[in-house]
């Protein structure tokens, strides 16, 4: 995507006229992403989202389940399943116990050759990407990165949308002659589907043809991240966020107060992050986090599409801004036209009134 | 030791504007940048050839104002820029980005000596899909570490590196052969500010342009927009929502408390379950 403007002219009139070999290529493949034993959550959200673009299409969906032979894997196909899946493409091999490149890009593209899935579906997460890059390459097909919608086309084709530079277009992105079509998404951008406890399916196990002797990359150590280092912000249910709006570091403090009475999570804009006021793991939206909370709460945020994109999962979004016409007025549910420098202290105490329990409700918890 | 950058042009986002009639982008008029996650791979470039010696030949591919970014590149330190210059190139997606990098970095080769190590950056700001490195490392036949956040190991001898990468939930630790493809990670390194000696250097130096015959590629068709297996069918303002958000009404609330127990009010009534929720979460539950 890197060059790509709009289909014009002889683009636009360009025909889908799929090559008699991709013609066999059939059903939807999620791949399921484990590091350490446990499946990445948004390898489930794509299973639900794979199962949507499955049945349009009448056709199966398949879990991708990759490591080495031990119950991790065999966990990840009977999650896959609970998540939807009908099948699961079990492929079991030493190599693959961490993640590396030379042996996971090598045995998802022999099993794209060998099983001709047309549609494959990722998460844009680290290794997904550096796995999805490779897999499209040696495939020569189309690879779609950071969806925000997908969805099947009047011809069965697939529909890849996502946000595009400019700071408020989306575009909608087809893989027309090549087979599988590709696409990544970012974790949370996807609603979690239902988990059905027990829902059966296939297990097709895959031999890769792996040697540990032939692959150069050796993995000396891992060092895990402490876990207190991360934020929670991603799964958190009530994010209050700040904007430029805010004007300096010190300002901000405002949003953490407010936060911190909640119990909520904070985040913020990208530009705070530019200036160095926020650190970067607080960063929503298209280039930072993707957040699915209950409540969203963003002050003095423009909601320019890269933002937008980030926070459109909440179920109820609450924007405080001085502009009526602020773009973020576009997309949240409860608007308020005023500053939010004065507001945001206000709001703190009123909800810290509110929400302070009598003892009764503490007991209850 | 010869190390390829792949640098790109991007405009400067911050100042990007979108016709508000058209939804077209404007772009006349935007200032250009390198890509700011190039820098980071730039810098790590130069702290090797500084390190072990040998040279940094910067490369890109763009039309023939993305020069402008490759001189930036040459004042920074890079000791030879190339710029991939064809009408064949235009609308390239990523595949076909990868395959015409790929050529010229082959050509490079051949002409200045083959590289050692080639790096991309982790992404781009405008096309943002981190997928070229990856592209041009398998076109190449080459080792891939992307998301590096330190290079602690290199020797020449045995052709070995060894790296500190991100990934999901730690750092890996792998040792790898060259030549390989580096992506560094953003913050990884402070990028230098180039010697009064590289801007003078630079001011003289030559760009070698080539065009895609230059560069080797035979068959265009993988260039540009016929090479590219992606296309863009619609270029869309996201929908507005049915209505817009519900405005507080200030003629009614007029002090800062009494707005925000409406807005406490208004939340609650939208979303009923949201104040056990809250009340929940801020006893600490
Ligand atoms: C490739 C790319 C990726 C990007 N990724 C992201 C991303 O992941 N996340 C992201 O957030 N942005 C991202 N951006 C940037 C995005 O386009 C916007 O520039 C950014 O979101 C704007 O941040 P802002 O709303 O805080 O600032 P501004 O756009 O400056 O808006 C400030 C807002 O505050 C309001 N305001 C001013 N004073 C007050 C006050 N006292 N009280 C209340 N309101 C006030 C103004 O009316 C205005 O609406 C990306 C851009 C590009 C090109
Ligand atoms: N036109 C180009 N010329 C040179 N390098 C590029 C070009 N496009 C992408 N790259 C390289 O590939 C990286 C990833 O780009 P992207 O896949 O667009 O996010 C960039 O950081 C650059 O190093």
């Amino acid at each position: 995507m890197s060059e790509q403007k709009p289909a014009a002219g002889g683009r636009a009139s360009m025909k889908k006229e799929l090559p008699e070999k991709f013609r066999e290529y059939k059903h939807v493949w999620v791949f399921i992403e484990m590091e350490r034993g446990v499946v990445h959550p948004v390898s489930f959200e794509l299973l639900g989202e794979g199962r949507k673009l499955a049945d349009k299409l009448g056709v199966e969906l398949a879990g991708v389940v990759l490591g080495s032979g031990s119950e991790d894997v065999k966990h990840a196909a009977r999650e896959s399943f609970a998540y939807g899946a009908d099948l699961v493409y079990l492929v079991e091999h030493p190599t693959l116990a961490d993640y590396r490149n030379e042996p996971y890009s090598k045995a998802l593209t022999d099993l794209v050759n060998a099983h001709k899935p047309e549609i494959l579906l990722l998460g844009a997460t680290t290794l997904s990407r550096d796995l999805a890059g490779s897999v499209a390459t040696t495939l020569l097909t189309g690879l779609t990165a950071d969806c925000t919608e997908l969805n099947v086309d009047d011809d069965k084709s697939l529909a890849a949308t996502r946000p595009t530079f400019g700071g408020s277009l989306l575009c909608t992105i087809y893989t027309l002659n090549y087979r599988p079509q590709m696409a990544t998404v970012r974790p949370r951008v996807m609603r979690m589907p239902e988990r059905i406890e027990g829902r059966a399916g296939r297990i097709v196990p895959f031999a890769p043809d792996l040697d540990e002797a032939n692959i150069i990359t050796k993995i000396l150590r891992f060092l895990p991240d402490r876990e207190s280092r991360k934020s929670n912000l991603a799964f958190a249910d009530v994010v209050v966020a700040g904007g430029m709006g805010l004007q300096n570091a010190e300002n901000f403090q405002l949003v953490r107060n407010l936060a911190a009475t909640l119990g909520a999570e904070f985040g913020c804009s990208r530009p705070m992050v530019q200036k160095g006021w926020v650190s970067a793991d607080r960063q929503i939206g298209q280039t930072g986090k993707t957040i699915r909370p209950k409540l969203y709460i963003a002050a003095g945020i423009s909601g320019a599409i890269q933002h937008r994109v980030g926070v459109e999962g909440a179920d109820l979004i609450v924007a405080i801004n001085t502009d009526k016409n602020a773009p973020i007025f576009d997309f949240a549910h409860i608007g308020i036209t005023t500053d939010a420098i004065r507001f945001l202290p206000a709001l703190t105490e009123a909800f810290r009134q509110r929400l302070s329990p009598h003892s009764k409700d503490r007991l209850a918890g | 030791m010869h190390i390829v950058v792949c640098i790109k042009q991007v405009p400067d986002s911050a100042q990007i504007r979108v016709h508000p009639v058209t939804n077209t982008i404007m772009r006349q008029g935007v200032p250009t940048i390198i890509n700011p996650y190039d820098l980071f791979s730039l810098e790590e470039a130069l702290r090797l050839r500084d390190k072990f010696g040998g040279e940094v030949t910067v490369l890109t591919m763009g039309p023939p104002m993305a020069a402008d970014s490759l001189r930036k590149a040459l004042t920074i330190g890079a000791d030879r820029a190339v710029l991939l210059t064809d009408r064949f190139f235009a609308g390239s997606d990523t595949l076909a980005t990868s395959f015409a990098l790929a050529q010229a970095i082959r050509k490079i080769g051949e002409e200045f000596g083959a590289p050692d190590i080639v790096f991309a950056g982790k992404q781009t700001i405008d096309g943002d899909t981190a997928q070229v490195g990856p592209g041009v490392a398998k076109r190449l036949d080459l080792l891939q570490l992307t998301y590096v956040s330190a290079i602690s190991g290199l020797d020449l001898e045995d052709k070995s590196i060894t790296i500190e990468r991100r990934s999901e939930g730690g750092v890996q630790i792998l040792k790898t052969r060259l030549p390989c493809l580096v992506t560094m990670l953003e913050g990884s390194n402070v990028v230098r500010r180039g010697r009064i000696e590289d801007a003078l250097r630079a001011a003289r130096a030559d760009v070698v342009a080539w065009n895609a015959k230059d560069a080797g590629i035979e068959d265009v068709t993988k260039c540009g927009l016929r090479g590219s297996p992606t296309v863009v069918k619609r270029v869309f303002a996201p929908p507005p929502r049915a209505e817009k958000a519900a405005q507080i009404d200030l003629a009614v609330h007029k002090t800062p408390n009494d707005m925000a127990e409406a807005m406490i009010e208004a939340m609650f009534a939208h979303s009923p379950s949201l104040e056990g929720d809250m009340t929940k979460l801020a006893a600490g539950f």
